[in-house]
């Protein structure tokens, strides 16, 4: 097993507020991996920056060996970096397909085209040629999911694609979420739901105020551990 | 017969406000940059014009050299100075582009003096068709017919390609679209040259309608700015219904008094302003 992603000693800066302090990680190949945290803990200012929508302050980011920190958002997606942004971010201006052909800008090579991402979620073929956003919350959620395999990730991050929805609506996302994870995806999920990101991952990391205050195997963390990283008490 | 005549003329002016609009909602609409040198871009084209027709070409083959021209001035523009300030807010680019508007005026002043010119279709500017007791003149009817095809040509663009679905996406969001991978500097850049490779045929086509000076340029904008906001943004038809509308205010006021041809087109861009701010066909659509 070899890292896809290391992320290493980390700090990155909204002007003078200082959100991360210090974080490392790992990803390997293949693996699914959780960051959990409460609110404001840092989780999605470090998914930014893994993606190259945020600059860092000091650190480094590497994947597949090669240094990415500093590389542009869209020049990290053609490498196979990939993001289903917090809040989906479906372009309302585009129907649900366009939506989806958009995903596949760079032409990225893979498994993943727009029949097989149709075969993953026959309702969004239905309405095809709906606008995005004329879509429920689940099915953008989905509709954002499908938008990034398009783009046929080596390395699938998804911020809090539970947020806002139905315990049922959130239990089918998370089904796909496995069903990309076998495909040989190595997936990288934020979850404010602690119990859903254990249960979906092989590891976690807990944030708390910008550092990383927990990480290890589900199997292997205890619950006081855990709400001791996640509350800071 | 009067009448019919002044609504007709006025239409057929209205397309040529609609090329006007056309570029300038176009930026605005994918990058939010209100470009104040538009008008002089298209009194800038219209000298290209005339430098062409100097080599011998027909004004109308000139748009040949023109629009590739403006074209690559319009990406090196964006690429070279606006992107620069894309972070910067609403000011940065006014300043810049109230700046490049004062240079090309300055500029055309300089290489072609303030004389008034013209750009010489020859017997094509008078000719014209009977239809019944109304006259057309066969060029204004180019030019509308140029407008028709060159906003088809856009909506097509826009609706069918994989870049217009770019521009459109950069457009709704662009930090999601980097995150698909588009590059919206360079998005930005082609939307400028776009714009300004529209601009191009408008200036030639102005240039052939009526003399024109160095400094004729922020009218232009002002007609530009009347039409976008008549029609409102985010519709290309918009846009057209927009020219047209204040084509027709124009002559409509013109035909009443000679001294209201400005004056009834600001007056209706001010009311629909009053009555309805987003413009008659805005089509914007917000997340």
């Amino acid at each position: 097993m070899s890292a896809v992603l290391t992320v290493d000693n980390i700090a990155v800066f909204y002007d003078q507020f200082q959100a991360l302090f210090g974080v490392s990680l790992e990803v390997e190949q293949g693996e699914t991996v959780a960051i959990i945290g409460a609110n404001g803990a840092g989780k999605t200012t470090l998914m930014r920056a893994i993606c190259g929508a945020l600059p860092l302050a000091s650190g480094r980011i590497t994947y597949n060996g090669e240094v990415i920190s500093g590389q542009p958002a869209y020049a990290l997606n053609q490498k196979g970096i990939v993001m289903v942004p917090e809040g989906r971010r479906i372009f309302p201006s585009l129907t649900v397909e366009e939506n989806l052909k958009i995903g596949a800008y760079r032409n990225r090579p893979g498994m993943w085209t727009l029949p097989k991402v149709y075969e993953l979620f026959p309702f969004l073929k239905e309405r095809a040629k709906f606008g995005g956003t004329d879509l429920s919350g689940g099915q953008q959620q989905m509709l954002a999911i499908g938008r990034a395999l398009m783009s046929n990730p080596a390395l699938l991050l998804m911020d809090e694609i539970s947020l806002g929805l139905a315990p049922i609506i959130v239990k089918e996302l998370y089904e796909v979420v496995a069903k990309i994870a076998q495909s040989g995806t190595t997936v990288l999920l934020v979850e404010q739901d602690v119990g859903r990101g254990l249960k979906a991952a092989k590891r976690v990391y807990c944030l708390l105020e910008g550092k990383v205050s927990l990480a290890g195997k589900p199997a292997e963390i205890s619950s006081e551990q855990i709400s001791r990283a996640y509350f800071g008490v | 017969m009067q009448v019919v005549n002044t609504i007709v003329q006025g239409i057929l002016l209205g397309s040529l406000y609609a090329l006007f609009g056309t570029g300038l909602s176009l930026i605005f609409g994918v990058m939010r940059l209100v470009n104040l040198a538009h008008g002089d871009f298209i009194v800038l084209a219209a000298y290209l014009g005339l430098l062409a027709v100097a080599l011998g070409l027909h004004p109308l083959l000139s748009l040949v050299i023109v629009i590739p021209v403006l074209f690559i001035l319009g990406v090196l523009l964006q690429r070279g100075i606006l992107n620069r300030v894309l972070n910067e807010g609403l000011m940065p680019p006014l300043v810049i582009t109230f700046g490049l508007s004062v240079l090309v005026q300055n500029g055309l002043q300089l290489g072609f003096s303030a004389d008034s010119q013209d750009l010489d279709a020859g017997a094509l500017e008078t000719a014209s068709i009977r239809l019944g007791e109304v006259t057309l003149g066969a060029f204004p009817l180019i030019t509308f017919m140029t407008a028709i095809v060159i906003l088809v040509a856009l909506q097509l663009f826009l609706n069918r390609t994989k870049l217009g679905q770019a521009f459109r996406a950069t457009s709704d969001d662009p930090a999601t679209a980097e995150l698909m991978g588009i590059n919206s500097r360079q998005i930005y850049g082609w939307a400028m040259g776009l714009s300004l490779a529209i601009v191009a045929v408008a200036g030639v086509l102005l240039g052939i309608r009526t003399n024109f000076t160095p400094t004729i340029g922020p009218a232009r904008l002002i007609f530009a700015f009347e039409t976008v906001i008549i029609g409102g943004l985010g519709s290309i038809w918009g846009t057209l219904a927009g020219g047209i509308i204040l084509g027709l205010a124009q002559n409509i006021g013109a035909a009443l008094d000679p001294t209201w041809f400005q004056l009834a087109g600001h007056i209706v861009t001010l009311v629909v302003l009053a009555v309805k701010p987003s413009g008659l066909f805005a089509r914007t659509r917000d997340a």
